[in-house]
């Protein structure tokens, strides 16, 4: 099993009595920043113990790395307007609260700091064009930057919980597993044949997989969160061993960030405790942005990841080979090959048509076909 | 010695001429573009192989109530 990112499994989750806290100035943040937080005290982004300090973010942006040089791509920032927070200074704690989950968090404050929008849109996307997903994002943030410790403390039951499994919690289904090599796939979609051929192929190799479908804020169009996941307990069920598969989910909002993204990805899997990350074309990217391989490309930047990534190229059904081929392992003509089009599975699938057992297992079709509204409106 | 480079605190280390003169030589033609970024990557790949881990471990009572989570959840039998 991997060791935690940074050589320490981050746990900032303290139950404190909430009548202790009721004078502390509060800061509301939003779900995703909610979700920041959560991950930051459960672990899936040790080595972090709170928001970037001012040398950390300068350190992420310049050289994909902490200031204590520990690989890290995506900064994990806490943004604020002075008026969120009036007369509050760098040594005060706050507390961090969200419109759903009420009180969620304590708030060291040990920095405030300002920051440059534009390059550090520049450095994480590659891009200043306002219409990437995520240097929009970064445009809308608040002016000024909150550098901290944060300590959790409450969470609430939430929807899918009995699929949210915690850095802890895999690592010691892992063990109890017996797995010792466990390789992560991650997903934002209900499972193709495609899918299934990349997940087995590196299955092969390995001792089990951790099927880690992204959950939260998705954009229209998209397959709602509880048909990926039916669709995925729909394939495991028959298609899988149990001994050999597990899905958990994973809350965070995608940043489109594209290479850097691919290896906060694999960072975040391997405080899983996965020794093995699938990086398929084009991960984490949006439009036409980065290279289709540029996610694989990065990961020679990191000796020191500490994860191994499981490059797969595009792949398609040979019609001459009669299976799931990729254009390293099949001789014949493009002309052969039908691609597993998310597009066209998309579009059968509205018109409540099953998708052929060529592209989709029919369990699955099915299981997606039961919703009523499946995409996200 | 340590100096700033881009923002960035860098420090000089000595190694022997023959040595830095055959990774040179090694280094040619790839995507390294100097001697300290070779060296950089290697030692980078070297110290994350013997690092330490310092994982806390579970205590008999979290064990069990992990354990109980994951068998109520369909995880372990």
């Amino acid at each position: 099993m991997s060791k935690p990112h940074g050589g320490k499994l981050i746990n900032r989750l303290v139950k404190k009595e909430s009548s202790d806290l009721e004078e502390l100035p509060k800061l509301e943040i939003n779900t995703d920043l909610s979700e920041d937080v959560i991950n930051i005290s459960n672990g899936v982004f040790s080595p972090l113990e709170g928001f970037l300090y001012d040398n950390d973010l300068e350190s992420v942006i310049k050289e994909k790395r902490l200031a204590d040089d520990t690989p890290w791509t995506i900064p994990i920032l806490l943004d604020f307007d002075k008026q969120d927070l009036k007369e509050v200074k760098e040594g005060d704690t706050i507390l961090l609260t969200n419109k759903k989950n009420g009180l969620l968090a304590q708030l060291n404050i040990d920095e405030i700091y300002t920051y440059d929008k534009k390059s550090l849109a520049q450095a994480i996307y590659r891009t200043k064009d306002t219409d990437h997903p995520g240097v929009a994002n970064v445009h809308n943030m608040k002016q000024l930057l909150i550098g901290g410790k944060i300590t959790l403390l409450d969470s609430k039951i939430r929807q899918f919980d009995n699929y949210n499994l915690s850095p802890r919690e895999t690592r010691f289904l892992f063990k109890e597993k017996g797995w010792r090599e466990i390789v992560a796939f991650q997903t934002r979609n209900p499972p193709h044949i495609g899918h299934e051929y990349v997940q087995k192929t590196a299955l092969t190799f390995v001792d089990g997989i951790l099927i880690n479908p992204i959950i939260g804020r998705k954009k229209v169009g998209d397959f709602k969160d509880e048909v990926i996941l039916s669709s995925y307990e729909a394939l495991m069920k028959h298609y899988y061993l149990k001994e050999r598969a597990v899905m958990s989910i994973l809350r965070t909002s995608m940043k489109y960030a594209g290479p850097r993204e691919a290896i906060h990805h694999a960072i975040m899997r391997k405080n899983f405790g996965c020794t093995h990350f699938i990086v398929g074309r084009d991960h984490a990217g949006v439009g036409n942005y980065y290279g289709p391989y540029d996610a694989h490309e990065i990961f020679s930047e990191f000796p020191d990841l500490g994860i191994i990534p499981v490059f797969f190229r595009s792949f398609s059904r040979c019609t001459k080979c009669d299976s799931v081929v990729n254009d390293k392992i099949c001789p014949h003509d493009q002309k052969y090959h039908i691609n597993f089009s998310g597009k066209k599975i998309r579009e059968l699938l509205t018109n409540g048509e099953i998708p052929s057992e060529d592209m989709m297992r029919k369990e699955v079709a099915e299981t997606i076909l039961k919703f009523d509204k499946p995409f996200v409106e | 010695m340590t100096e700033e480079k881009e923002g960035k605190k860098y420090t000089t280390i000595s190694i022997p001429t023959p040595l830095a003169e055959k990774i040179k030589k090694r280094i040619e033609g790839t995507g390294f573009n100097s001697l300290s970024s070779y060296v950089t990557y290697v030692l980078r790949e070297v110290i994350s192989g013997i690092e330490e881990e310092s994982e806390e471990a579970f205590s008999k009572e979290d064990e069990e109530k992990v354990k109980d989570r994951l068998r109520a959840l369909g995880y372990l039998d």
